[in-house]
């Protein structure tokens, strides 16, 4: 069994006699016996209950100042004059200088232009798509901030793409730097774009900027990740033999290197393009304008149905970009001779092909503008926010309370918030803290190393030393409430996924939609139909962590060995024996990748949680930015980036740690 | 290894120098730079910002169709809360603020200290935050309108968030409230549950009042729900000037606040016509709640909505043109 190698096994997983076997007792005793010793002295030191307020450091007064200095210096420091001042104007030169061609190519010529660069990187099938999904953008009344958000988008990414590959390349090239930038990219991704939001708008002001430099904060790092894993995955035999024809560095970078990474590399522009658009609606609360304004603005007015007509837009957006760039990256790793997107033109191979798709885009724009057709027709809009307002009414009105045998939503919220919520956090908080601290290096250590049990204890610390202990257990609650739903309902469709085919073909793009949809725009559905708290937070996060959790288990079931499940088939087993039996406990890292990735997703909606009564750090994030408090701000938003190391160490077994935020 | 060190250096210096080479010659005004969607089409564009919450926004839009339709301006407009929003107008990213309902910090450093900003004159809307109940649990209990008899009714208002107390519904965190603390010195049996966005607070109101429920909730007028969700005050300890000074002792009511404008200084200075015509802005409450209600209940698009109450209230938008 594959499951012999490892140490021992997490709680609610096949498997729980692994805490027997011996190196996991051996690990618990010597932690009781290091307990026993320090307990008792912290105990008499500093009490037992909250995290001590001997322990904590108060960061409101240089965090105050700090912002003071900024507001008062921006308009005269030289760092501001000759930096950052400079930064802020190339940015909106270049976006600026992107939006005004969009509107010169009119409707027509980005439509085309979008469709045969599909059509050259991804075959026929991908083009047809692409240029449905720009034209429904079109027809939803949303073109012109479509193309705003396409201007942003094009130039963070290339800023994005640009800086991380060069962190990448410095990382992929020495083994120092790669040490250095891990928690660097780690605390990057990590820390909610909210709690950064703050400091960005106090550099560079409200508007594009801002919201460029936002954004590329989030989407480097998947680059910079991949990039360096390219690098240093270049297969040794062929690296020697390269450097056996005495080539240089550099040469054997760029004639070696680069091209063997080229599969990471374009998977790393493909994450951080999906990255980026994620940030598309966060950063309109910094006044980036475009699609992610009209959601906010329609959040603002309660309108559901306008909030889904700026949504689509970014959910096409996203699902073209990622088909696409998926198709280029693996149209690289098999070669000339695949067949991915169908029937690609084989006589327009290289670049008679690219010459052709831009003199037709050329034509299509030039025919447009003599029409005198480049903005979108009125006429051709078609409202749909009052249907879909209507249907969200008629859903709220009749799932609310009173539905026969089942009880409304609000009825189930109440129940899971006394019932589930409630214990969990008061329980969380009932435990003395040098406890709290004792589980999360009992876990972390019974599943990793004594170096990621120690990590984790580091970081449950500082959210002590931080002020922040009461509120950050609060939401660590809300988390494992969340992250245990979803994968009851995740583990569930991917069984049912993995068994059938058609049903993986249905769910497609349902998992497409839940992920890629800002969730702004079912902040409010959430809140009508689970009422303002935490269980509307518990909610948002679990549409917003189930796709990973399904498509990662549903992968895991599928790739196990096909002799394993013929020969239990062979020797009579029911479905029912062979899934337990045979498919679950060899999906095992697949099913733990699936709880990781929950986790961290889980932490990624904690904001989102706050704008809906969620409370507690998601809250404090949230009121750090509308109040200018960068103090409640930031320590919010590092708090919650030591929750998330503090879960991804106690949830990641394995060494070779994959991606975040797929 | 040696040579990739210092090749590796050599790289970094030479990006370095480009950086500074593209971008350290001359100074760049910070105060100077517009959006880059602004001016699209060589249109003279003013920015406003908008607020959150619907009263806000149908400032906005009449503004906007004025300038827009009358002045021949192109408006863009910025949704952000409000510090960020006064830090945006004394940075220039934004022209003015219409609805302002106190930022004494704010108004000391900007308007004061560094005059980057200066008072737009009055909106001829006051504000009033206070604690409000449905009216339809109001009539049935007449006596739950003073705070000294809410504990009595701690017990109807208690909802599984709550706790064991009572539930005091706040609202967004941009907004002003002491309610924390008021909770604690008038020594109610209530907890106050943050909704964390106005779009949360509004709906759980409305899903509440669609059950005829009772709830007490942290509201402020002008706003367009009284209309569909009637409310009345729970009258507080009165508001004596400065009872509100220590954010830990408050124990007394909000007070009623005249909003003001607040305009960026350069463009109160050049900004021509659209600067006369923001000064000279203002109506009143009923006016705000007409177009509030266009937008916000009959999902009107903001522009739709001040062109109908253009169309009907002409002699009070002909007096804010400049001549």
């Amino acid at each position: 069994m594959a499951t012999a190698t490892a140490p021992a096994s997490r709680t609610g997983l096949p498997g729980l006699l692994g805490f027997l076997r011996r190196p996991a007792v051996g690990k618990l005793v010597l932690l009781a016996v290091v307990a026993a010793v320090l307990v008792p002295l912290a105990d008499a030191r500093w009490a037992s209950g909250s995290w001590p307020a001997a322990l904590t450091v108060d960061l409101t007064e240089p965090l105050g100042r700090a912002s003071t200095w900024i507001i008062d210096n921006r308009d005269s420091h030289p760092l501001f004059l000759h930096f950052f001042g400079h930064v802020s104007n190339a940015v909106v030169l270049s976006v600026r200088a992107v939006y005004l061609v969009l509107l010169a190519a009119g409707w027509a010529g980005v439509t085309a232009a979008a469709a045969l660069v599909a059509w050259r990187v991804a075959g026929t099938r991908l083009a047809l798509g692409t240029a449905a999904a720009v034209l429904t953008c079109g027809l939803l009344g949303m073109w012109v901030p479509t193309m705003q958000t396409l201007a942003l988008m094009v130039i963070a990414v290339l800023v994005s793409v640009a800086l991380g590959a060069l962190l990448g390349l410095a990382a992929g090239l020495s083994d120092r730097t790669y040490r250095a930038l891990r928690p660097v990219l780690d605390t990057m991704q990590v820390l909610p774009a909210f709690a950064y939001l703050l400091p960005v708008v106090l550099v560079f002001g409200i508007g594009v900027p801002a919201a460029v430099l936002a954004t590329v904060v989030y989407a480097a790092p998947p680059m910079a990740r991949l990039t360096a894993l390219g690098l240093r995955g270049a297969d040794a035999g062929v690296m020697e033999a390269v450097e056996s024809l005495g080539t240089t560095a550099r040469q054997r970078l760029f004639t070696a290197r680069l091209p063997l990474a080229r599969k990471e590399l374009l998977l790393g522009l493909n994450q951080t393009i999906m990255m980026a658009l994620s940030m598309a609606v966060i950063a309109s609360v910094i006044g980036a304008g475009g699609l992610g304004d009209r959601v906010y603005q329609a959040l603002a007015s309660v309108d559901v149905g306008a909030a889904l007509a700026a949504g689509i837009p970014i959910v096409l957006l996203a699902i073209v970009l990622d088909r696409v760039t998926a198709a280029a990256g693996s149209a690289g790793s098999a070669g000339e001779g695949r067949e991915g997107g169908g029937s690609r033109w084989t006589g327009w191979k290289g670049w008679p092909g690219w010459v052709l798709a831009a003199v037709t885009a050329l034509a299509v724009a030039v025919a447009a503008r003599l029409a005198g057709r480049l903005d979108w027709p009125e006429t051709w809009i078609v409202h749909i926010a009052e249907p879909v307002n209507r249907a969200v009414d008629w859903m709220t009105d009749h799932l609310y309370s009173g539905v026969p045998y089942v009880g409304g939503t609000a009825d189930w919220a109440a129940h899971f918030t006394t019932g589930v919520l409630n214990p969990v956090r008061d329980g969380l908080q009932w435990l003395p803290w040098w406890a709290v601290l004792l589980t999360v290096a009992a876990l972390a250590w019974l599943i990793g190393t004594w170096r990621t049990a120690l990590t984790a204890v580091l970081a449950m610390a500082a959210i002590g030393v931080l002020g922040v202990w009461q509120p950050s257990l609060d939401t660590l609650s809300q988390v494992l409430a969340a992250v245990a739903v979803t994968l009851v309902l995740g583990f569930g469709t991917a069984v049912a996924a993995a068994r059938s085919e058609r049903c993986e073909r249905l769910l497609r793009p349902v998992l497409d939609v839940f992920q890629t949809m800002p969730q702004f725009v079912y902040l409010i559905p959430v809140v009508a139909l689970f009422g303002v708290g935490r269980a509307p937070a518990v909610a948002a996060a679990v549409v917003y962590a189930l796709p990973a959790v399904v498509r990662i288990t549903t992968q895991g079931l599928r790739h196990v060995d096909p002799a394993a499940m013929e020969s239990s088939r062979s020797m009579g087993a029911t479905g029912w024996q062979q899934l337990r039996q045979v498919q679950l406990p060899l999906a095992r890292p697949a099913l733990l990748l699936a709880v990781n990735q929950g986790v961290v997703l889980v932490l990624a909606v904690v904001i989102i949680g706050g704008l809906v009564g969620g409370g507690a750090l998601g809250y404090d994030v949230v009121f750090g930015l509308a109040q200018g408090d960068l103090a409640t701000g930031l320590v919010a938003g590092a708090a919650i980036v030591c929750l998330g190391l503090m879960l991804d160490r106690v949830t990641q077994p394995t060494r070779g740690r994959t991606k975040k935020g797929a | 290894m040696r040579t990739r060190v210092t090749r590796t250096r050599g790289a970094l210096a030479i990006g370095c120098s480009l950086l500074v080479l593209s971008t350290g010659c001359g100074a760049a005004d910070m105060t100077k730079q517009s959006s880059p969607f602004a001016n699209a089409q060589g249109a003279r564009t003013v920015t406003l910002s908008t607020q959150s919450w619907v009263g806000a926004q149908a400032n906005v839009a009449v503004a906007q169709y004025v300038l827009e339709h009358e002045l021949g301006y192109r408006v863009d407009t910025v949704q952000v809360d409000e510090v960020p929003a006064w830090d945006a107008l004394s940075q220039g990213r934004v022209d003015a603020i219409l609805e302002d309902w106190g930022h004494p910090e704010q108004q000391q450093r900007y308007v004061e200290d560094k005059k980057t900003i200066v008072d737009g004159g009055g909106l001829g809307v006051t504000g009033h935050i206070g604690w409000f109940v449905p009216t339809y649990f109001a009539k049935q209990h007449p006596d739950v309108t003073n705070w000294k008899n809410l504990n009595k009714y701690a017990d109807r208002l208690r909802t599984a968030e709550s706790g064991g107390k009572g539930q005091l519904l706040d609202g967004s965190p941009s907004y002003v409230t002491n309610d924390k603390a008021l909770v604690k010195n008038l020594d109610l049996d209530f907890q106050v549950v943050f909704a964390g966005s106005e779009a949360a607070q509004i709906t759980q109101m409305r899903q509440f009042a669609k059950e005829k429920k009772p709830f007490l909730t942290y509201w402020y007028s002008p706003q367009w729900l009284f209309e569909k969700v009637p409310m009345t005050e729970v009258k507080l300890p009165a508001y004596e000037e400065g009872c509100d000074a220590d954010p830990e002792a408050v124990a007394c009511a909000y007070p009623h606040t005249p909003l003001r404008k607040y305009l960026n200084a350069d463009f109160a200075k050049s900004g021509g016509r659209a600067a006369a015509f923001l000064k000279k802005f203002k109506w009143t409450t009923e006016d705000q709640n007409e177009v509030s209600l266009l937008i916000a209940d009959q999902k009107l698009s903001p522009e739709e909505a001040a062109k109908r109450w253009m169309s009907s209230h002409e002699q009070t938008w002909r007096k804010w043109l400049p001549q």
